[in-house]
């Protein structure tokens, strides 16, 4: 190959990895431009009211905001724990053979479309709350099929969390006489926090992130809701039904609430990098 | 170990309760999903066309289209994510400015809710670009969502690379190129082949970035600059939208399953094989 390939190499790729970063560049520029009719007018308070009434030029992002926090609350304070648990079962205390089964169906479950836990979760536990709790499509159910959803993530960063902890850590506390229980909640869990939190943040990202699942299931009423059991509307869900009628200034008020997602998602994931070790 | 206390026993009993209790939900969503689907999934099924707003007919129009998106996604993301892990991984120091900003940049891309990439896609290939609702719109936005996914991976593998052997090739006088396209390069085709699987696998499960890029038009595709409706698209609708779409919405998902757990299963089979590779030196 000629030398000449070389003079081109660093420049080429170095323009794909710029490329590669100048999405999210372009992606939040993207956003404002977009949301500007809406931001221009000034009086940006407006977005934090309540009322949803875009055409009459009401942008209130309140409620939908603190039913997008609720549904990812919900959803990870079910899965963290059962997740982690999981994680523990597969590690400690299935037997061999059966942990191996175990690790492959989290992992098949973690590639299972959102779409399809929305679609399971409308035909089969909304009826079912709904004979306990009508109207069944509720903030409850939501949490119910994210936290499914998240589940086999939390638990599968976990598990690699708690099988990079080492050898002699749990062999001293065998040594020392420490009970299982003991070994596993307070020597292995806190070797592995720094995994096991990262994956929770991630499950975290990625319900506060989802569409389908809740859009599917939650109800769609734009409400700050009095119960768990009272229908809601999450930001992704807004943009996903009316994005496809909308125009004008109700479209920037869509791009807006994508713009608030946006910031969300760069500040869990700057939270998330914080976490890391840093490599010298 | 010492022996189990009381205790320890229960604890036992709780870890294998949860896990149990794990199994028993996703068994329940599985066989629910099979009790709905399996009787309208047939050959007739994948080959021919919806009728009735996808009540009866099949899915063949749909998993072209969502072939054809995939095949941009992927077309796209290739060369450029291979390009920027190259980049990253022979023109970065560890620790150096331009690659730390560009890999902080691409773990911001990484968490990006998938429906926000719709925005985007929505807002510049759609409309800037002018490529309206599109299988190319859709594609693209895909290959957006899965690039920082596919980067990291190869890079990873890049990393994984013995330096013993680009040593060894630049004392034979090979050019950086060369080495790169003979040597580094298929050293580390497990780790891009994983890549792509985890890329399609995310890419294929992919619905709110595709409803207002690609769209919701269920015919066959002509063209790349023509709409075409995802498979993951058509579960939302027919689930949503069709009254009396449940079975052939389940017999997608399952299809759509199918789909997604032979990538994944093929990014661990390749990463394996990386592993292996590595060892064997």
């Amino acid at each position: 190959m000629p030398r000449s390939a070389d003079t081109l190499l660093e420049p080429l790729t170095a323009a794909m990895a710029g490329i590669s970063a100048l999405l999210l560049i372009g992606m939040i520029g993207f956003l404002l431009a977009e949301s500007w009719p809406a931001l221009a007018h000034g009086n940006w308070l407006r977005f934090a009211g309540l009322a949803w009434y875009p055409l009459e030029g009401q942008f209130g992002l309140a409620a939908m905001g603190i039913a997008t926090l609720a549904v990812a609350a919900l959803a990870i304070l079910l899965a963290a724990p059962l997740g982690l648990a999981c994680a523990l079962f597969a590690r400690f205390q299935a037997p061999p053979a059966l942990a191996g089964g175990f690790r492959g169906l989290l992992a098949l479950m973690a590639g299972v479309p959102s779409v399809v836990y929305g679609f399971w979760g409308l035909t089969v536990l909304v009826p079912l709350v709904a004979r306990w709790q009508p109207p069944g499509a509720s903030l409850f159910t939501a949490g119910l099929v994210l936290a499914l959803m998240i589940l086999p993530t939390v638990a599968l960063l976990a598990h690699a969390a708690l099988a990079a902890v080492p050898r002699g850590l749990l062999d001293g506390a065998a040594a020392l006489g420490l009970s299982r229980r003991t070994t596993l909640l307070k020597v292995a869990v806190p070797a592995a926090r720094r995994g096991i939190v990262g994956g929770v943040l991630l499950g975290l990202a990625r319900a506060l992130g989802e569409t389908m699942a809740v859009l599917m299931v939650a109800g769609n009423v734009v409400q700050l809701p009095a119960s768990v059991f009272d229908p809601v509307r999450v930001l992704t869900a807004n943009i996903a039904l009316e994005m496809a009628y909308a125009t004008d200034t109700h479209r920037a008020g869509l791009f807006v609430s994508g713009l608030l997602l946006a910031l969300l998602a760069l500040g869990l994931a700057w939270f998330a990098a914080r976490l890391e070790p840093r490599h010298a | 170990m010492p022996s189990a206390t009381p205790g320890d026993r229960l604890f036992g009993l709780a870890l294998w309760g949860a896990a149990l209790g794990v199994v028993a939900v996703f068994a329940w969503l599985f066989a629910d999903l099979a009790r709905l689907g399996l009787g309208a999934l047939s050959w007739d099924f994948v080959t021919t066309a919806p009728e009735n707003a996808g009540r009866a007919g099949g899915i063949a129009p749909i998993l072209v289209s969502t072939l054809l998106i995939l095949g941009v996604a992927v077309g796209v993301a290739t060369p450029v994510g291979l390009g920027a892990a190259i980049w990253l991984n022979t023109y970065t120091r560890a620790g150096g400015h331009a690659g730390r900003r560009i890999r902080l940049a691409l773990d911001g891309l990484a968490g990006m809710p998938s429906i926000v990439f719709g925005l985007f896609g929505n807002a510049f290939f759609s409309v800037t670009l002018g490529l309206g609702f599109s299988i190319l719109s859709g594609g693209l936005t895909l290959a957006a969502m899965i690039l920082p996914i596919f980067i990291r991976t190869v890079e990873a593998g890049l990393a994984a690379v013995d330096d013993g052997w680009r040593r060894g090739a630049a004392a034979l006088g090979l050019s950086q190129s060369a080495a790169l396209a003979h040597i580094v390069l298929p050293a580390a085709a497990p780790a891009i082949g994983a890549g792509l699987m985890l890329g399609i696998g995310r890419a294929a499960a992919e619905t709110a970035a595709l409803i207002f890029t690609s769209g919701y038009v269920d015919r066959m595709p002509e063209s790349l600059s023509d709409s075409g409706r995802a498979l993951a698209v058509h579960i939302y609708d027919l689930s949503m939208n069709v009254a009396g779409g449940d079975a052939h919405a389940a017999a997608s998902a399952l299809v759509l399953i199918a789909l997604v757990a032979a990538a994944n299963l093929l990014a661990v089979a390749l990463s394996r094989r990386l592993l292996t590779r590595r060892l064997a030196l």
